[in-house]
């Protein structure tokens, strides 16, 4: 665990100079909507941004989730992130320097897979569980991925946008006496 | 990725073909623990069973890479889902060889009702009744981290009545949420009478809830813009009484308790967690802070007005059942020094914001005024768009870190709205504490997290 990393690498796992203040973090953009710093990165470069965060003293995953954007592909997005269905949203956090970080990662639906961050952080173990219970996104190499919440012989995923939720229609007149 | 997992397989390609089974048909997989035959290498090599594996190396002697262990040596023991030591419905999976655990495995979902699917269908000011449901011990606590992450969004300014009206009743619901843990707690490890009194006091609390919000549990309280009421006239004698009597009767629960030599012998030891494991696991609240780390978002993340009152953050320093005792146990003393602090610095003013947009008008004006007709039925009917975006802000419940990411589209609901639960994240940290224990520390374990099934499967 690394304790206590006052400063920041100056140089990205890529080489590339680090803005800290500014648009790059380890060649990813970096936005602050609201304040809340996030940065943007697609399969192809997740593991090795984790780990590079990891190492920059982002000691827990709080908390790791997917977002369908099926019905919503307009939304904001930096230079150099291209929007696809699927999002997963990884909340970090920093004990040492006491400090928040979120990553968002561009899914494409038609190849659902990212590698799994239980070896960085096992506490995302449940988390990528539940991701992959609600939006069908695979996560490689996770040692036990299966349904948590919905049960095991459930089909489709729930969270998904073209997952309708259905009713029970409500009978006002032949309600029997 | 599976090659890893295949190495050391017995039988050929075990790993993979299960890997291969993941990916063709996304719903299969048994979520049980399976026999150690049938579990792959990598599932058993970091570590015991299901939900909690330690990454590769850590905190792992040799005796665990036993996994060649015959299986008539081991026996998988169901605990639950229906067993009053598992606060809910939680089913627990253990393996056994003779009296010692070997790996422990949650089997959750028994609760599990949509509710974040629900959340994306009704109004974001609807929002605070669907989500006051899911950690049912601590309704404030869902509704201030939904309303909180809500008015990020729409960037709103709380008036500071009810900012200060909210950390009251958070504070309070500590209160009980603590008591009841103690009460449960106490049942669990034997102390059957201190089921009672726990219920004794935390219903003074329900009580003042139930007179403040018109219900003693899932209030619908605080709402995006304020909370829902003003406090009621005497508020400040009941909770003033509140505290004198929760203050007294902790003095009373340290000789019950604390004191007491089988209790102690029940929770010293018990359940030991080291720092970097809990950090690891992203463990929060009681958890996290009985190994020593001290974190608490009121303190390092100031929400509300946490940072213009005075409390001390309980930290611990063995990380095992009688230290997170001892830290819940002086939370409810910190919890008390606030709710002082607040019924004394508690400002007049406006309980809600007056924006006609996001909050329904007086009902009297409804009376007298056209425009407020209007805007009450407006809100009632379309509800009120909230700016593009995503939003996440963190709170401190009595279990951890409680938080609600919401990703707005610019419509009245939410598009998507996930809550972060501290009891399923925390849940993680049963098989690291209960391995190598008996039985009984099982449910020692299980107490100490205090999971709340609401919460867990929401």
């Amino acid at each position: 665990m690394s304790e206590g990393q006052g400063n920041e690498p100056v140089v990205t796992a890529d080489g590339a100079p680090a803005d800290e203040g500014g648009e790059l973090l380890h060649g990813c953009p970096v936005t602050a909507p609201l304040g809340q710093r996030t940065v943007h990165t697609d399969p192809a470069r997740y593991l090795a941004l984790m780990e590079a965060l990891y190492r920059d003293g982002f000691e827990a995953c709080m908390g790791l989730t997917g977002v369908d954007y099926l019905t919503h592909p307009g939304r904001d997005l930096p230079e150099g992130a291209r929007g696809e269905r699927f999002e997963v949203v990884v909340e970090l956090m920093s004990y040492s320097r006491r400090e928040r970080l979120r990553v968002r990662c561009q899914v494409p639906a038609e190849a659902p897979h990212l590698p799994s961050l239980f070896d960085l952080w096992p506490g995302s173990e449940a988390h990528e569980r539940e991701t992959f219970d609600m939006f069908g996104i695979v996560f490689d190499d996770h040692p036990d991925l299966t349904r948590i919440l919905m049960p095991e012989d459930w089909e489709g995923h729930p969270l998904r946008k073209d997952y309708a939720t259905g009713h029970v229609p409500v009978q006002f007149k032949e309600v029997p006496k | 990725m599976t090659d890893r997992a295949g190495t050391g397989q017995r039988g050929a390609g075990g790993a993979v073909a299960l890997n291969d089974l993941l990916k063709a048909k996304t719903s299969e997989g048994a979520q049980e623990m399976l026999a150690r035959n049938e579990s792959t290498v990598r599932e058993l090599r970091s570590e015991a069973g299901g939900v909690l594996r330690l990454p590769e190396g850590v905190d792992l002697d040799a005796e665990d890479l036993n996994y060649e262990a015959p299986d008539d040596e081991t026996m998988i023991l169901n605990l639950g889902p229906s067993h009053p030591s598992t606060h809910g419905v939680l089913r627990v999976m253990v393996e056994i060889r003779g009296e010692q655990v070997l790996r422990t495995k949650p089997v959750i979902g028994y609760l599990h009702t949509g509710m974040e699917k629900t959340g994306e269908e009704l109004m974001y000011q609807q929002g605070s009744t669907n989500v006051t449901r899911m950690d049912y011990l601590s309704p404030f606590f869902n509704e201030v981290a939904y309303c909180l992450s809500v008015e990020k969004l729409t960037g709103t300014e709380v008036p500071e009545r009810a900012v200060w009206i909210r950390m009251l009743m958070c504070e309070l619901n500590r209160i009980s949420s603590h008591l009841l843990w103690l009460a449960t707690n106490g049942a669990d490890l034997g102390a059957l009478n201190m089921l009672v009194y726990g219920w004794r006091e935390r219903e003074l609390l329900l009580t003042f809830f139930e007179k403040v919000t018109g219900l003693r549990m899932n209030h619908n309280y605080i709402r995006p813009g304020g909370v829902a009421a003003d406090l009621p006239d005497g508020w400040r004698d009941d909770v003033e009484a509140i505290c004198e009597t929760v203050s007294r009767r902790m003095d009373e629960y340290d000789n019950l308790l604390t004191g007491q030599p089988i209790l102690q012998a029940r929770m010293d030891g018990v359940g030991a967690l080291d720092a970097t494991t809990a950090v690891g696991l992203g463990l929060t609240g009681p958890l996290l802070r009985s190994t020593g780390v001290s974190y608490d978002v009121r303190r390092d993340f100031p929400y509300l007005a946490y940072d213009e009152v005075d409390f001390d953050v309980i930290v611990g320093t063995g990380g095992d059942c009688w230290d997170r005792f001892a830290i819940r146990m002086n939370e409810i003393r910190e919890s008390v020094k606030i709710v002082r602090q607040v019924a004394q610095a508690m400002p007049r003013g406006d309980y809600r914001v007056q924006d006609k947009k996001l909050t329904p008008p007086p009902r009297n004006r409804i009376d007298e005024s056209m425009e407020a007709l209007i805007h009450h039925f407006k809100l009632y009917t379309e509800g009120f768009r909230v700016a593009p975006g995503d939003a996440y802000v963190p709170v401190e419940s009595p279990r951890g870190e409680l938080g609600c990411y919401i990703v707005s589209d610019g419509t009245s609901r939410p598009y998507r709205l996930h809550v972060r639960g501290p009891s399923f994240t925390n849940l993680q940290a049963l098989a690291p504490m209960a391995r190598g224990g008996f039985i009984p520390d099982v449910i020692a374990c299980i107490s100490s997290i205090d999971p709340v099934l609401g919460d867990v499967d929401r």
